[in-house]
């Protein structure tokens, strides 16, 4: 199946979706729904590579914290990110690495900067048909 | 939202009756028209917040009330220690302390119609705004310390401001029982360069005339007259606000149950104010309010540098600095019993009436300053306190306009370009490094803030005393 992102709508704030036929696909595709609310993904070169670790004990947390892991990196190094492997095992350990590079004002026209991944509309489920949603609300 | 759900107990206060897990009832003040603008997740979220352990009186909504996080953003809520009360990092939302302060400038609009170029572009180059931007001095590990110790008084004793400021700001400039120990050295790391930085998103800076004084003795108390120029910047404690929000809502939603907690919303998590999570958060959230304090002290140093060299000789003393998103400990009485709660303001201002205790001798007679942003296109209002025995939601009011459009749908109806062009044409400067987040922030995006002042002055909340317009306006 298709693997995409999405945004779906939330009063002051941004939902971000991410679809794909594993759990690490959707989450993948997540994070770049997640720099699509403050640039376009295609704007981003993937010139420089970040380690991202975490783990959590339920999928649903596991979403907020890569997020919330993705979030941080981009905020302390001034960075946006548009390409990620993740791979999760068993235990919900999550590893992972993000291109990306430091942000550019001029050429990605930034609109906002992403306070943290919340757990308002917050679901990560395995259809019947089988692919994977990771969906939550970030707080802008 | 149905206003059938709600008994109307006058023409601005509607009362959600307690049902279900309730412990109290929830209270919205607003207009008829605002109440049945608002989502039914506001009804939904005042009702939750309304079940937590120890809450007191009623949860309240502002008139600017829209669906949050757990608690409704324009939410107040109160609980008491001694009856099991609870402390909510989704009470207070990721932005520790956000805020609004307005300078004086001592300018009148004719003073710098012609230069108002001049000043947006200087404003723009002096106060970092935006995704990426860092500050020009970097903490390291004492100094981050001692700067969530101090708050802006941490900010003045490094020669950022006056003295004098210290005393037009919320709990003096410094919020007592503040622990940077509690602070994560994550947190401490994000906002390491972020010092003096305006951030992105509803953030802005604005010189703004004063369009209309509506109270001439409180316009005269608070020192506005019309034609007037002050200067309004509203931003929060940055990256480690967000980071403690962060990190203590994983934590609460995980640890809920082993407190007994039963969250009707697993975003309402919260743990007992008198357990280690609660009082950890209290300390960490406590430097949060210093960082913000700090951030927007060092933001009006660098304000009144532009200022004095554009206008030698100008000083921008403080009006006020205000905090809305908060939970501070305060005194007020319940069924006649005065009692030390725990205040959540979430998206809403407090607004202590005359002769309120806890409020600088300035205000004493006269009651707060209360300062609600609007947006780059329509205005912003300052009120005072109202209180005394007809104190409402525990002494708050609202905080802004509230966004009636969501981003995505701004992004598709307006161009960043041809909004700076039409406020230009109607002589308000914008600067900003997005054109995409001047789309974003479109004037019509958000409520009318006009609509939401005046429910709060009808509902008794504060009272209504002058009209600011923007004249610039730099947004991250």
């Amino acid at each position: 199946m298709e693997s995409r992102w999405e945004h779906f709508e939330h009063g002051a704030d941004i939902g971000v979706r991410g679809t794909g036929p594993t759990l690490a696909a959707a989450f993948q595709q997540a994070a770049l729904a997640l720099t699509a609310v403050v640039t376009d993904p295609a704007l981003v070169r993937p010139e420089t590579s970040v380690p991202i670790a975490c783990e959590a004990p339920t999928d649903d947390i596991l979403f907020v914290d890569w997020l919330n892991a993705l979030v941080y990196e981009m905020a302390t190094r001034r960075m946006l990110f548009a390409r990620f492997t993740v791979a999760i095992d068993a235990n919900r350990h999550l590893q992972a690495t993000a291109w990306g590079e430091r942000v550019d004002p001029r050429r990605h026209e930034p609109a906002v900067e992403v306070k943290g991944a919340t757990q308002t509309a917050l679901r990560v489920v395995q259809d019947a048909a089988g692919p994977w949603t990771a969906e939550c609300v970030v707080d802008v | 939202m149905d206003l059938s759900l709600l008994s109307r107990r006058s023409d601005h206060e509607w009362v959600i009756e307690p049902h279900g897990r309730m412990r109290v009832p929830g209270i919205l003040y607003a207009s008829e028209a605002l109440v049945a603008d608002m989502d039914h997740k506001v009804y939904e979220q005042v009702a939750n917040v309304a079940m937590l352990p120890g809450i007191e009186g009623a949860s309240y909504a502002m008139p600017d009330a829209h669906w949050g996080y757990g608690f409704p953003i324009g939410g107040v809520a109160a609980f008491d220690p001694d009856r099991g009360g609870v402390i909510s990092a989704g009470g207070v939302g990721f932005d520790i302390s956000c805020g609004v302060r307005t300078l004086y400038t001592g300018l009148k609009l004719r003073d710098i119609e012609t230069r108002k170029v001049d000043v947006a572009n200087a404003l723009a180059r002096a106060v970092p705004a935006g995704v990426g931007s860092e500050g020009q001095i970097s903490l390291d590990d004492v100094e981050m310390d001692a700067m969530l110790s101090g708050g802006a008084r941490w900010a003045v004793e490094r020669g950022y401001g006056t003295v004098a400021d210290l005393e037009r700001i919320e709990e003096h400039g410094c919020m007592a029982g503040a622990e940077p120990a509690e602070v994560s050295p994550q947190a401490k790391r994000r906002q390491r360069d972020e010092m003096g930085t305006l951030g992105s998103g509803n953030h802005y800076l604005e010189v703004q005339r004063v369009a209309a004084v509506f109270d001439r003795a409180i316009g005269e108390a608070f020192q506005l007259r019309e034609g007037d120029l002050v200067v309004t910047i509203h931003c929060g404690s940055r990256g480690l606000g967000h980071q403690i929000g962060t990190e203590f809502l994983r934590r609460m939603a995980i640890e809920a149950a082993s407190h007994g907690i039963e969250l009707p919303d697993r975003e309402l998590a919260c743990a007992p104010i008198r357990s280690e999570l609660g009082r950890a958060y209290l300390g960490a959230m406590r430097a949060g309010i210093n960082c913000a304090l700090a951030n927007r002290q060092i933001i009006t140093a660098l304000v009144r540098d532009v200022f004095a060299k554009l206008f030698p000789g100008s000083a921008l003393p403080l009006l006020y600095d205000v905090s809305h998103n908060t939970c501070k400990l305060e005194r007020h009485v319940v069924d006649g019993e005065e009692k030390r709660l725990f205040v959540h303001r979430k998206g809403a201002t407090r607004a202590f009436g005359p002769g309120h205790p806890e409020l600088p001798a300035v205000w004493k007679d006269v009651g707060q300053p209360v300062l609600i942003g609007g947006t780059m296109g329509t205005a912003s209002y300052v009120l005072a306190g109202t209180g005394g025995k007809g104190e409402r939601a525990f002494g708050s009011a609202c905080h802004g306009a509230g966004r009636s459009m969501s981003r995505s749908e701004a992004l598709r109806r307006f161009k960043g370009r041809q909004i700076a062009d039409d406020l230009a044409d109607r002589g308000i400067i914008i600067r900003s490094p997005s054109s995409r987040g001047i789309a974003e922030e479109a004037p019509a995006a958000y409520k009318d803030v006009t609509r939401v002042v005046d429910a709060a002055d009808a509902a008794g909340l504060s009272r209504k005393v002058a009209r600011l317009e923007p004249v610039v306006c730099i947004k991250g």
